[in-house]
């Protein structure tokens, strides 16, 4: 007998302060069978434990190639992430997983890659740009382009101007409410696609609220890009993760086992509609 | 061997005998609370016999039926879905160790379930809780445990509620799948078939002889009548279009103004899965267990993610109720999530009637 609720336990090897409530760790499993038999693609996610408290969703940030050693950033939300606060390197947590579909990176391969985040920065999203940097020689340019209502709000300032500062890669950043440190763009993100310069060909992915995503989409496809060539990370309730609590459903869609990526095709009619 | 035997009603308490000494808790149905539920049964005595239902939107009563019936209660709340996926049901057990912890599954150890007196419905029913549980992509250990080994002695049925529509859902009343034995229930006894080499062998046990053409064809008669005399019905034609293009209809608001958002329809559904898992910790904080609980679409923390209700109105909940059952789930699962047992309607504390719902979405789709 194997409930697929099983969780394995998993030791905090490193612990890093992303920003005031958000933090990376990086967890090995306990047990060597288990770290072996670990194997996950990019944008893929796990169900993180945490004793007597609970298990939510969490992207895996780290590199496909290592998947012996998992990294996590897990913002601080509510109930469960809020224990996760307190973590420290030494820590034994529950991880079970991989889960979900994952980023299109093969598809993706030989093609311009735009990439469009929103709000509080995304951690699924700075793994899929990890990723591509690794295997730089595979991947047309790289655009990034990313949208904030305020400054404050933008996390890994410094990752932007790193990302920036690499070949073929252009970031676009923009904000509704600048300040005087601001120096980028001023405006809300779909703005942003009038300076985007990737061909019809490139492939999109994003990540964040979902009204910008909606918006990004329409602002894609002015561009030439096709519905079936944009895709976006959906996040909702997930207590099981294989497709039996019910609680991730989008109408026809379990968003852990069909999703969390999907094609803007198959989301399109659904974003309509409110509250589906 | 498929043919029609007859089975005296006194030989129910053999079969009862004979589950027992093979090792199953024998379970039927059983009357308590004003409703009937499957419980343990020592023998036919246990059962609601010369007891009818009388049901209607958001009204149920037991009340005195025909002398002798035994299974003239149509249904009650209690489907078999709780005595496979459990209301509430540890499955783990989280241990602190002194570095860290160790989880070790919870695993059931109940003797095999005999159940009698199922309905065609409710056999569809766990045929479709199945698919969740077993036939998807990843299979429920907990569910699977007690799945395997269960024997089931359906009833059809003779006899409908008002508020059964399972011709409408292609379920009933005959069942046709699903059981080891089915019962017809005649005034004079039963016409027994099996429906699996274990039926075939319980068969055989009670000493049953064939029965003749014309209780087969009593047996027929009384199933088609019941048939035609169904309460309710559903058009069920292109029902996953429907739905989706009528997402915005005005109807969802409306059923909304009277729906409490109780969550009673899904509980009461044999198909509803939804679950959600929590921690249960010992006093001493070094044991946890991770617990699994009925959940509804209908509560307010379903659609919850890091502060936000994505279903924030009974509008919104309702609808993902009905188009869940009704069309999504057909694409989900390759059927629908609803068999036509009616218990929404009944145990709905405001009457809300799904097929008075659907019917409502019909006649004004494309107006909206
Ligand atoms: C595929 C996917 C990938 C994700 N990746 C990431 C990621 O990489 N990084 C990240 O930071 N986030 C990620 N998220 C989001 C993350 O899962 C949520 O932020 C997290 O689930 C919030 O949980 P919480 O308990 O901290 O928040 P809450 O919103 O407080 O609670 C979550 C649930 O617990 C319930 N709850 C709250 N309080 C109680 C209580 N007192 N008793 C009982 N129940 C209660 C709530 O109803 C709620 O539904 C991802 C989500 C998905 C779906
Ligand atoms: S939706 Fe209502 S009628 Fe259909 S199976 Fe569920 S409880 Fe029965
Ligand atoms: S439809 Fe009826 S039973 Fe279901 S939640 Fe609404 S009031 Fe409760």
């Amino acid at each position: 007998m194997a409930t697929p609720y099983l969780t394995h336990p998993a030791r905090i090897v490193a612990r890093r302060t992303e920003t005031a409530g958000i933090y990376t760790f990086t967890t090995r499993f306990v047990d060597p069978a288990a770290r072996a038999a670990f194997r996950f693609r990019a944008g893929q996610f796990n169900m993180i434990y945490a004793f007597g408290v609970g298990e939510v969703p969490i992207s895996i940030v780290s590199d496909p190639e290592d998947p012996a050693t998992l990294e996590h950033t897990i913002r601080i939300a509510g109930r469960v992430t809020g224990v996760m606060a307190k973590w420290d390197v030494g820590d034994v947590v529950g991880v079970r997983g991989p889960y979900g579909n994952g980023w299109p990176v093969e598809r993706a391969r030989g093609r311009d890659v735009v990439i469009v985040t929103g709000g509080l920065g995304c951690a699924p999203v700075v793994g899929l740009i990890n990723y591509i940097f690794r295997r730089r020689d595979q991947y047309g340019d790289l655009h990034i382009l990313h949208g904030v209502k305020t400054p404050n709000d933008l996390l890994y300032r410094e990752r932007f101007d790193q990302w920036r500062r690499e070949p073929r890669t252009r970031v676009y950043l923009t904000t509704d409410h600048p300040d005087k440190s601001w120096h980028y763009r001023i405006g809300v993100v779909t703005e942003l696609f009038d300076e985007l310069a990737a061909p019809a060909s490139a492939i999109a992915m994003m990540c964040g609220p979902e009204a910008m995503m909606r918006l990004a989409a329409h602002a894609l496809r002015a561009k030439g890009i096709a519905d079936d060539a944009m895709f976006m990370s959906l996040e909702r309730r997930m207590e099981c993760a294989v497709g039996m609590c019910g609680h991730c459903q989008y109408r026809e869609n379990f968003v852990c086992k069909d999703g969390p990526v999907f094609s803007w095709r198959a989301v399109k009619e659904l974003t309509r509609v409110s509250g589906l | 061997m498929n043919e029609a035997t007859r089975m005296p009603k006194a030989a129910l308490d053999n079969l009862i005998a004979i589950l027992g000494r093979e090792g199953y808790r024998v379970m039927g149905p059983v009357a308590r609370d004003g409703t009937v539920a499957f419980d343990e049964i020592r023998s036919a005595a246990d059962l609601p016999v010369g007891i009818r239902d009388a049901q209607e939107a958001g009204r149920y009563r037991l009340a005195p039926g025909i002398d002798g019936e035994i299974f003239g209660v149509v249904n009650g709340a209690g489907s078999l879905k709780p005595h496979f996926f459990a209301p509430a049901e540890p499955l783990l057990e989280i241990r602190r160790e002194r570095r860290g912890f160790k989880a070790n599954e919870i695993a059931s150890a109940a003797p095999p379930h005999a159940f009698i007196g199922v309905r065609a419905c409710d056999l569809a029913a766990l045929a479709i809780q199945d698919r969740i549980f077993l036939h998807d992509r990843f299979r429920d250990a907990h569910y699977e445990l007690r799945r395997k080994d269960a024997f089931f002695v359906a009833v059809d049925c003779t006899r409908s509620a008002p508020t059964c529509f399972c011709v409408s859902m292609k379920t009933g009343p005959r069942a046709t799948a699903g059981f080891d034995l089915a019962l017809t229930e005649l005034p004079g006894g039963f016409v027994a078939r099996p429906g699996s080499p274990a039926g075939e062998a319980m068969i055989v046990k009670l000493g049953l002889s064939a029965a003749g053409g014309a209780d087969e064809a009593a047996a027929r008669a009384l199933i088609d009548e019941c048939a035609r005399g169904m309460g309710r019905r559903m058009d069920t034609a292109d029902l996953p279009r429907l739905l989706y293009d009528e997402a915005e209809n005005p109807r969802w608001r409306e059923v909304a103004a009277r729906c409490l958002s109780c969550a009673n329809c899904t509980m009461v559904c044999p198909t509803c899965f939804c679950h959600t898992v929590i921690d249960q910790t010992e006093i001493d904080g070094n044991m946890s267990r991770r617990v699994r609980k009925w959940d509804s679409c209908f509560s307010l923390e379903h659609a919850h993610i890091h502060g936000i209700n994505l279903r924030p109105k009974i509008h919104d909940r309702y609808r993902q109720w009905l188009t869940h059952k009704l069309a999504s789930w057909i694409d989900q699962f390759g059927s629908s999530g609803c068999v036509g047992c009616g218990r929404c309607i009944t145990w709905c504390p405001a009457g809300i009637d799904l097929t008075e719902e659907v019917a409502a979405i019909r006649a004004s789709a494309g107006k909206g």
